[in-house]
């Protein structure tokens, strides 16, 4: 048993060494001269500007998940499809219901007005937005 | 520079290092894909299927941080310096730069009165080879590719260099 160990063991430190040899190799042979321009990121020979941390809009994100929830579905559907006539109709039913759960899904986001891009209730002023709806209706007609 | 570059006495150790060091640099120096204007054509030809540069060795990178060789195909324009000598300042060392075509090498046909470009590329950047040319036809770019081949294979990079 502890032989076994040792063939771990061995093949951990090959492990290591695998990796690290080379990158000692090219740290003593390889020429290392580095300058600004080196060391700037490669942006087709212009200089960078700004920063790379940008901010994307949050609604951007809503999107994406409800993509991916249909995304997950049509992966789904596509087996089943194909071997559609052999399953018979308890498969039918089954993938009934998970559509249908996935339906409700559609419907709560539709609901929410996830899929527009302007929320309904900030859009005309409902529920909580009717304060600030009226307000901005206030100085648009001043 | 690197840690152990030009700093043994010549013997039969370090010489036949360096000879394979070399020799393995100069067998697969891959190019930075670059096209300034016309030459750029003959250059993808020289990549593509008839000519075959693979079988040299070369492939062509659209990265400088994975290339080698950087083949300046075509007309310099001032604008155009500054970000070529950019791109070379990018490139990993060791690297090496091939003028292509008389654009590259001296302003070619815009010597006189092109007040837009350079006068060849090795105002901003050295050059190791210069393939003549208007554009060069494949055979002479791979002429050229060969004599650097043969330049980078002559390279002793470890041995301490007499001065």
């Amino acid at each position: 048993m502890y032989r076994d160990f040792g063939t771990i063991l061995f093949l951990i430190f090959m492990g290591i060494i695998l990796i690290y040899a080379p990158l000692l190799i090219q740290k003593l042979l390889a020429p290392n001269d580095p300058n600004a321009d080196k060391l700037a990121t490669y942006e087709c020979g212009e200089e960078s500007e700004g920063s790379a941390w940008v901010q994307f809009n949050i609604r951007f994100y809503v999107v994406a998940l409800i993509f991916l929830i249909f995304d997950v579905e049509v992966v789904f559907l596509f087996p089943w499809a194909v071997v559609f006539n052999e399953l018979g109709l308890l498969a039918f039913v089954e993938m009934s219901i998970f559509l249908i759960i996935l339906l409700l899904g559609l419907a709560y986001v539709w609901r929410r007005s996830d899929l527009d891009w302007v929320k309904y209730n900030v859009k005309y002023g409902r529920g909580r937005y009717s304060s600030l709806y009226k307000k901005s209706q206030a100085v648009k007609e001043s | 520079m690197g840690v152990l570059e030009n700093k043994f006495n010549d013997n039969i150790v370090v010489g036949s290092l360096d000879k394979f060091l070399s020799w393995s640099r100069s067998t697969s120096p891959w190019f930075f894909q670059f096209g300034l204007a016309c030459c750029a054509i003959e250059m993808m030809a020289t990549a593509a299927a008839r000519h075959d540069l693979e079988r040299i060795g070369m492939m062509p990178r659209s990265s400088p941080r994975q290339a080698d060789v950087m083949i300046v195909a075509g007309t310099v324009t001032m604008k155009m310096a500054l970000r070529v000598k950019k791109l070379y300042e990018q490139m990993a060392n060791p690297k090496y730069v091939i003028s292509m075509g008389s654009c590259a090498t001296s302003g070619g046909p815009y010597w006189q009165h092109g007040y837009h470009v350079l006068k060849g590329v090795d105002l901003v950047v050295p050059v190791d080879v210069y393939v003549p040319g208007c554009p060069p036809r494949p055979e002479a770019l791979i002429e050229g590719l060969l004599k650097l081949q043969q330049l980078i294979s002559e390279e002793r990079p470890l041995t301490r260099k007499i001065t």
